[in-house]
C-alpha cells in the first residue's frame, strides 16, 4: 500500500478498496517508526491527522467526495495551517501556531487531501541541504550520510521514503527540483504566478513559486490540478482560465524538438551524472524526441544574479519577524532597538542572518543601482537567452544538480561552495519558468540523479507529458530506498 | 570591495541583528566571500537592459478599496509574544 501513487490511491479510495482512516493511521504508523532516523517532519498531529481522515470518508459516504479526497499529504513547514505549528524551520516561528490556512493548503483541503504532517526543511527556505533547519538536518532515505538536498528536503525525503505519497514544496533557486533529484522523487516548480503565495512564507517574493513532489509526473498533474489557480490575495497571482495538467499525459513524443544547453553539460557536471541525463536523452531520443543543441551563455551569471535578487527581497520580506506581532521574542533587552536585534539574533540561524545583511547591504544607500539594479538587468538577459532558445524548442533538458547527493556536513562550513551547486537551477527561477526534475537513475555511488526538464511559459501539461511518457518506458520513479 | 569590520558592524545595526564580538570576524569573512562571488556581475555589460522584476513583465493589479478582511483580533493576537487590552506590547519608547 505504501508503494501506491497517488492515482492508485484515489482508486482505492473510491473503490472502497480503503478507508482514508485506515490510509492515515498505514502512513502515520511508518513515519513513527522511520522519521526518528530521517528527520522528515518537523510536526506530526496524530489526532488532527485521525480528524482530517474521518472528515473525508463521512465526505465519501455522503456522496460528495473529490478524485482525491482522502489522500494522504504532508505539507512543506512553509504554508500556514491553521491549528498548526508552522515553524519554516525557523527558531523564530517555533512557537507559532498559524491562524490562518495558505491558499495551497485551503485547495488541498477543499480536495478532501488529509495532512499527514508538516514537512522539514532548510530555515525560510534558504539552503540545498537541509542542513539549515534548526530542528536539524533531514537525511536522504538512500543514503542516510547523505544530504537530501533542500530546501524542501523534508518533503523530498517523505515521498522517497514513503511517508507520504505527495508533498508539497516550494522553489526559489531549486528548492522542489534539487531535492527531489537528490531523494529520486518527481517534482514541479510551475511557472512564477501559477500557484498563490498567499500563507506561503515569503523568502524571496519575485521567485517563491510553489509546487509538489510525489513519485510519477501523473500524481504531480493531478496535484498541480488541486494547487494551481488564480487567488485575489496574492499581488503577482496571474488571472487565467483553470486548466486540467493531466490532459496531455498519453500524447506521443514523435516529433517533440529538446534542447540540450551546452553550458549545462560543460566543466564542473560529474561524469556519473552527465552519463544518466545522456542515457535520458537517448530513452526520449526513442520515443521519437528530437534534439537541438541550444546555448544558455548566461548560465554562469545566475548565480551572482540570484546571490543579490534572493538576499535583497529576504531582507525587506524578513523585517516582519521583529518579536512584537508573533515569533520568537529575546527574554532580556534594555529598549526597543535591542529587542529587535536580540530577538532577530537568537530567532535566526546563520545562513539566514547572512542572508538579510547580504541583503541590506545590497539594497543599501549608494549600492542599489550596482547590486540590485544591475541582477536585475542580469535577469533579463538570462529570460532573453531562454527566449532565444524557445524558438527551436518545446523543452530544454538538463542535469538538476552538478553532483548526485553530497554528504551532510561536506559544503555546511562554505555558503559560497553550497551556492556554486545552484548553477542549473538558478537561471529558471531568475526568468520564471516552471520546471521539473524526474528520477533517471543512480551515481556511482548509488545516490539518485534527476533529468531536469525546463519548459517554455504555461508548458506545465508539456512538460508533465515528457515526463510521464518517459516514465512510462523507465523505472527510476518507481524505485524506493530499503529502509 | 572588501568589508571592515566597521561595516560589518553598520550592516548588522541596520539588519537588527546583534552580532557579536566574537562572531564578527567570521561573519565578516563569509560576507566578503558572497560578495566576491556577486561582483563577478560587474564584468558584464548591461548598458540599455531593462530591469527585470516580475517574469511576465506584468503590473502589480488594482483593486476596489474596500474591506476584504474580517476582524480576527484575537486569533492573530494569540501568537503575540506580548499584548494587553488588545493592544501589541513593546518596550516604552518615548521617555
Amino acid at each position: 500500500m505504501i508503494h501506491a501513487t497517488l492515482k492508485q490511491l484515489s482508486q482505492q479510495l473510491a473503490d472502497k478498496q480503503v478507508s482514508a482512516v485506515e490510509l492515515a493511521t498505514e502512513y502515520l504508523q511508518r513515519i513513527d517508526a522511520l522519521n526518528p532516523q530521517l528527520n522528515a517532519f518537523i510536526t506530526v498531529d496524530r489526532d488532527k491527522t485521525l480528524l482530517e481522515a474521518a472528515a473525508a470518508d463521512a465526505r465519501r459516504a455522503a456522496g460528495s467526495a473529490g478524485l482525491l479526497t482522502g489522500a494522504p499529504i504532508a505539507h512543506k513547514d512553509i504554508f500556514c495551517q491553521q491549528g498548526w505549528k508552522t515553524s519554516c524551520g525557523s527558531k523564530m516561528l517555533d512557537n507559532f501556531i498559524s491562524p490562518y490556512d495558505a491558499h495551497v493548503i485551503e485547495q488541498c483541503q477543499a480536495a478532501g487531501l488529509v495532512t499527514l504532517g508538516r514537512a522539514n526543511m532548510d530555515e525560510f527556505a534558504m539552503g540545498s541541504s537541509n542542513e539549515n533547519s534548526y530542528y536539524g538536518a533531514v537525511k536522504n532515505p538512500w543514503d542516510l550520510a547523505a544530504i537530501p538536498g533542500g530546501s524542501s528536503g523534508g518533503s523530498a525525503a517523505a515521498v522517497a521514503a514513503r511517508l507520504a505519497p505527495v508533498a508539497t514544496a516550494t522553489d526559489t533557486g531549486g528548492s522542489i527540483r534539487q531535492p527531489a533529484s537528490h531523494c529520486g522523487v518527481t517534482g514541479i516548480k510551475p511557472t512564477y504566478g501559477v500557484v498563490s503565495r498567499f500563507g506561503m512564507v515569503a523568502y524571496a517574493s519575485s521567485l517563491d513559486q510553489g509546487g509538489v513532489m510525489a513519485q510519477t509526473a501523473e500524481d504531480c498533474a493531478l496535484m498541480l490540478n488541486v494547487i494551481a489557480g488564480f487567488d485575489e490575495r496574492d499581488s503577482t497571482s496571474l488571472e487565467r482560465a483553470k486548466e486540467d495538467y493531466s490532459r496531455e499525459l498519453s500524447q506521443p513524443l514523435a516529433g517533440l524538438r529538446v534542447g540540450l544547453p551546452r553550458e549545462y553539460f560543460a566543466d564542473g557536471l560529474a561524469a556519473d551524472v552527465g552519463r544518466i541525463i545522456d542515457n535520458a536523452v537517448s530513452e526520449l531520443k526513442k520515443l521519437g524526441a528530437e534534439v537541438v543543441d541550444i546555448s544558455l551563455p548566461n548560465t554562469q551569471l545566475s548565480i551572482p544574479a540570484y546571490y543579490v535578487i534572493a538576499p535583497a527581497e529576504a531582507s525587506a520580506n524578513l523585517s516582519r519577524f521583529d518579536g512584537v506581532r508573533y515569533g520568537h521574542r529575546a527574554s532580556e533587552y534594555k529598549d526597543l532597538v535591542d529587542m529587535y536585534e536580540k530577538s532577530r539574533a537568537e530567532g535566526f540561524g546563520s545562513e539566514v542572518k547572512r542572508r538579510i545583511m547580504v541583503g541590506t547591504y545590497v539594497l543599501s544607500h549608494g549600492y542599489y543601482d550596482a547590486y540590485y539594479i544591475k541582477a536585475q538587468k542580469i535577469r533579463r538577459l538570462i529570460a532573453d537567452d531562454f527566449k532565444a532558445a524557445f524558438a527551436g524548442c518545446d523543452v530544454i533538458l538538463g542535469p538538476v544538480a552538478p553532483t548526485a547527493a553530497f554528504n551532510l556536513g561536506e559544503k555546511s562550513g562554505d555558503p559560497v561552495q553550497m551556492y556554486l551547486s545552484d548553477i542549473y537551477t538558478l537561471s529558471v527561477n531568475l526568468a520564471g519558468l516552471p520546471a521539473m526534475s524526474v528520477p533517471a537513475g543512480f551515481s556511482d555511488n548509488g545516490r539518485p540523479v534527476g533529468l531536469q526538464i525546463i519548459g517554455n511559459y504555461f508548458s506545465e501539461a508539456k512538460m508533465l507529458n515528457v515526463a510521464h511518457q518517459f516514465q512510462q518506458v523507465t523505472d527510476w520513479h518507481s524505485k524506493a530506498p530499503a529502509l | 570591495m572588501s568589508l571592515s569590520h566597521q561595516d560589518v558592524a553598520r550592516i548588522a545595526r541596520l539588519s537588527r541583528i546583534a552580532v557579536t564580538d566574537a562572531e564578527i570576524d567570521a561573519v565578516n569573512r563569509q560576507l566578503n566571500s558572497i560578495l566576491g562571488l556577486i561582483e563577478q556581475m560587474q564584468a558584464v555589460n548591461t548598458d540599455g537592459i531593462e530591469p527585470m522584476a516580475h517574469p511576465q513583465d506584468v503590473s502589480l493589479r488594482l483593486r476596489e478599496d474596500v474591506v476584504t478582511e474580517p476582524n480576527r483580533r484575537e486569533a492573530c493576537q494569540a501568537v503575540a509574544p506580548q499584548v494587553e487590552k488588545g493592544l501589541f506590547l513593546v518596550p516604552k519608547v518615548i521617555e
